[in-house]
């Protein structure tokens, strides 16, 4: 039992136990910050997959603004208690139906066979190469990606301005 | 010995079932948006798994996850903005609620 094995195991229980939690607790800010927790272990996954990069973005992005913006999201709106009466036999079904998803992708994961030599990204600096790689092959998706952020951002400020005759 | 890409892979799936129950049944709609991030954080570990583990290990897959990163982002912010005019508009944050286009 390595050390890489406990680390893995530590991380993916504190993910799957911060989903668990988002899903079973009652309060929204509670779920919120469990989420968090998930976020942030993921970026140690990440970490550990040698990918340092993405992981210092997933916790600047998502472990930082989407939890804060969520957390804005939910101040700004009002949050009564949740009552999940009469819902049982669609709980049950949505249940089913994920059981059944969950066990087809297990097995095809069970069967899959993958050939090739596991590359290793620890003796190249990870940002410098993404960046090669993002300013000279992926130039393109990258420009569209700053076209997409700016429509987004004038976007959300059209829809949630307040309109002019409600005041 | 390293963690083998079936572990990854496992892990990610999880996730993407309870995301995937939790947009189904929740009716709360910050809710349902933060499942919708779950299953792509999902994703986001599988591409960066296989950009180590794959056929063709190379960088390409982390620069994918780095894209449906900045996706993510800016669904969360026209999400939020949606939600937000919607409940100036109707009070409410229930998708149960929502179907003024079904009326």
């Amino acid at each position: 039992m390595s050390g890489q094995f406990v680390a893995f195991f530590i991380l993916s229980l504190l993910t799957i136990g911060g989903a668990v939690f988002m899903i079973s607790l009652q309060k929204v800010v509670h779920q919120v910050v469990a989420l968090a927790f998930s976020f942030l272990s993921i970026a140690g996954l990440y970490v550990m997959l040698e990918a340092e990069f993405v992981a210092v973005t997933q916790v600047l992005v998502y472990a930082g603004s989407i939890s804060i913006l969520m957390l804005f999201g939910i101040m700004l709106t009002r949050h009564d208690a949740q009552d999940d009466e009469g819902r049982g036999k669609f709980k049950f079904l949505a249940f089913v139906v994920v059981a059944a998803f969950f066990v087809l992708v297990f097995m095809g994961i069970q069967t899959m066979n993958i050939e090739g030599t596991p590359a290793n990204f620890s003796q190249q600096n990870n940002v410098l190469e993404i960046g090669k790689l993002m300013f000279s092959q992926y130039v393109i998706p990258f420009e569209i990606m700053s076209v997409l952020l700016l429509v987004a951002l004038i976007g959300a400020i059209i829809l949630a301005k307040r309109e002019a005759d409600d005041k | 010995m390293t963690v083998p890409l079936a572990s990854y892979l496992l892990v990610a799936l999880i996730l993407f079932c309870i995301g995937l129950y939790g947009a189904l049944t929740k009716r709360n709609a910050v809710i349902v948006m933060l499942s919708m991030e779950l299953m792509l954080n999902a994703v986001n570990i599988n591409l960066v798994a296989f950009a180590k583990f794959g056929a063709f290990a190379n960088l390409t897959g982390q620069i994918f996850s780095l894209f449906s990163i900045t996706l993510a982002a800016a669904e969360v912010a026209v999400g939020l903005a949606i939600l937000i005019s919607l409940y100036r508009n109707r009070r409410t944050v229930n998708v149960d609620e929502m179907d003024l286009l079904k009326r």
